[in-house]
């Protein structure tokens, strides 16, 4: 099983974002879960972040629009909460675990390893677009530390030799 | 001791709900609905339960503070937002055993008299959500969860609502302003979430591990679950073991294990030949033990006495190799990133900690650095905040101040920079991790 790319939608056309059919079933289930629209938020955000790949201000917008909130109210939670997307990411994203239990076992190695290979280091990008490494606080998979989590999956328990072998797998699946 | 919350890890298949209920799955709710809401409260209560998300409130009684006679909606909320440092316990329960969780779920429900309940699960177990979605649609088709639960009249609906990254989302109320869709900002307590709690209405939130505890409690008695452990701290518990050991992993022990047997019997002891030099006994945000202080018994009140806490039940060895100015350094990056910046001690106070510590690590420390740390450290705890996340950044910060002083002096008095790592981590993780950002 290997991690699916996140393909994000380009800047331009995520300007004026209108959601489709399926995308308004979906938002309309989620409403019913909840006693107040606005409960609905976060889960829109990661519905819209699935499709999209990110939240643009023309996603902000539409989602205000939806749960009838102010554009700004999203805009403020979308920048509380870390895992959301405001601008296009790579089709890999390499989170790097750096607190206590992963630092000590070996986060460090892991991101030099990734400087060496890739050029980068957090908060940067490849300049072909395929992989960009944050540096995150902790995982909650401190017992196979140190962790990387690419997109949505876990890898733990890494080394230079198993880090190598997950980067050769995700570059070979890009095409 | 036979395992109760980790019973299914290893077994095939274990998932799905065929697996749980040949091992006697769902029994405790229908044995709940026989009872009726007072008399398992009164069970679990008997039970001595007590919540093992973290601040080990007894669980029975803690049910008791929901208006009975309240005429709205009343909701039960299950944390399993798992992101106190060091903590990996609720992911093992839900990969190996979800139907658990949800039995747990339901048994709570239907004490407090609620008709919905949410599963607030962190933002980066999509894994774990997915499962738990699963487990869900398996036992509403079974009728398990629904409009009428096991035939009884009984409706609980379940919902999985996903957080998105935001450590300080796993303390309750910031937790629920989070559920509400909004930034989340701890409230300040009173009233509490029993009484004003989701949505406004009475709302009891538990962690997952707890709920976990409850069908056993049900199908086998209080009397039984008090048998574990010694009085006020019974029952199993997960505890989570990472850093410099053999076996890191989640071990179900009995409460009031010694960390001794934890780490050396458990866990195979230090990894590489190397010695023990500290551990923090209940997540990074309990005080921390040195070696010597080795034998003391993992529960509530033990901890307690030694001066920190159970916490989580998340165990971080380190050996002799750490550098306690580094480890304190780096808990205090993870502090300054998740303070919700509400509170001026708080979110000053991490952040000054930081600068001091990087500035010691460069060669640039003074000689009052240590004092002022502890000085910042107890403006932010002792209530100073409106949530205990203060606390969580004072108490472990200054324990390894005042535990390990000569290593925080010696580098000062040495005013030359940390001798350069050979993979440092710091630098890279900035205060401010944020994606794109």
């Amino acid at each position: 099983m290997s991690t699916a790319p996140i393909q994000a939608v380009p800047p331009d056309a995520l300007q004026q974002v209108t959601f489709d059919p399926t995308m308004e079933q979906q938002i309309a289930e989620l409403l019913g879960r909840y006693p107040t629209s606005r409960a609905a938020l976060l889960p829109v955000l990661w519905l819209c972040q699935d499709r999209y790949g990110w939240i643009s201000p023309g996603v902000v917008e539409a989602v205000a629009r939806r749960l009838e909130l102010a554009p700004a109210f999203v805009e403020g939670v979308v920048t509380f909460y870390t895992m959301f997307h405001t601008a296009p990411p790579a089709r890999y994203v390499l989170q790097v675990c750096t607190t206590l239990s992963c630092e000590v076992c070996g986060a460090g190695e892991l991101l030099a390893h990734l400087k060496e290979r890739l050029g980068i280091g957090p908060g940067e990008r490849t300049a072909d677009g395929t992989f960009q490494i944050v540096g995150v606080q902790c995982l909650g998979a401190c017992g196979g530390a140190p962790v990387i989590q690419v997109n949505d999956d876990y890898y733990e328990n890494l080394d230079r030799t198993r880090l190598d072998a997950l980067l050769t797998e995700l570059e070979a699946a890009k095409e | 001791m036979e395992p109760v919350l980790l019973r299914a890890r290893g077994i095939e298949g274990s998932r799905t709900l065929a697996s749980y209920r040949s091992r006697g799955g769902y029994d405790g709710l229908r044995r709940a609905l026989e009872l009726g809401p007072e008399e398992v409260t009164k069970e679990v209560i008997n039970s001595e339960l007590r919540g093992r998300g973290g601040a080990g409130f007894p669980t029975g009684r803690k049910w008791t503070f929901v208006p009975k006679d309240h005429p709205g909606p009343k909701y039960l909320v299950c944390n399993a937002d798992e992101s106190e440092p060091g903590t990996f316990k609720d992911r093992e329960i839900i990969e190996y055993d979800p139907h658990l969780v949800l039995e747990g779920v339901a048994i709570a429900a239907y004490a407090i008299g609620a008709h919905t309940a949410y599963i607030y699960i962190r933002g980066e177990f999509v894994r774990w959500a997915r499962i738990l979605e699963e487990a869900i649609a398996e036992a509403r088709r079974e009728g398990l969860l629904g409009p009428d639960v096991l035939g009884s009249g009984y409706a609980l609906d379940v919902w999985v609502h996903r957080g998105a990254g935001a450590y300080i989302c796993g303390e309750e109320t910031a937790l629920l302003e989070s559920l509400e869709g909004k930034r989340g900002f701890p409230r300040l307590k009173p009233p509490f979430p029993a009484v004003v709690g989701a949505f406004g209405k009475p709302t009891v939130v538990n962690n997952v591990e707890t709920l976990a505890c409850l069908p056993s409690i049900l199908t086998r008695g209080a009397a039984w679950f008090a048998s574990i452990g010694r009085p006020r701290n019974t029952g199993p518990k997960l505890f989570c073991v990472s850093g410099h050991v053999q076996r890191p992993g989640v071990y179900e022990l009995p409460l009031g294990v010694t960390f001794r047997d934890i780490i050396y019997e458990h866990c195979g002891g230090i990894r590489g030949g190397r010695t023990l030099k500290a551990f923090f006994p209940g997540g990074s945000s309990a005080p921390v033990l040195t070696a010597a202080e080795v034998d003391v018994k993992a529960d509530f009140d033990a901890c307690a006495e030694a001066g920190t806490m159970l916490g989580s039940g998340g165990v971080i060895v380190l050996d002799d190799t750490v550098d306690m100015v580094e480890a304190a350094a780096n808990l205090a990056h993870f502090y300054a990133h998740e303070s919700c910046g509400q509170c001026t001690p708080c979110r000053e106070g991490s952040d000054w900690t930081v600068d001091i510590l990087e500035r010691i690590l460069a060669g640039h420390g003074r000689p009052e650095d240590p004092e002022t740390i502890l000085r910042i450290c107890r403006f932010a705890s002792q209530g100073m905040t409106i949530c205990p996340l203060g606390d969580a950044f004072a108490l472990p910060i200054s324990s390894l101040l005042k535990k390990f002083r000569s290593e925080f002096d010696e580098r000062i008095a040495a005013a030359t920079p940390a001798p350069q790592k050979k993979y440092p981590v710091l630098p890279w993780a900035g205060p401010r991790p944020g994606f794109g950002r």
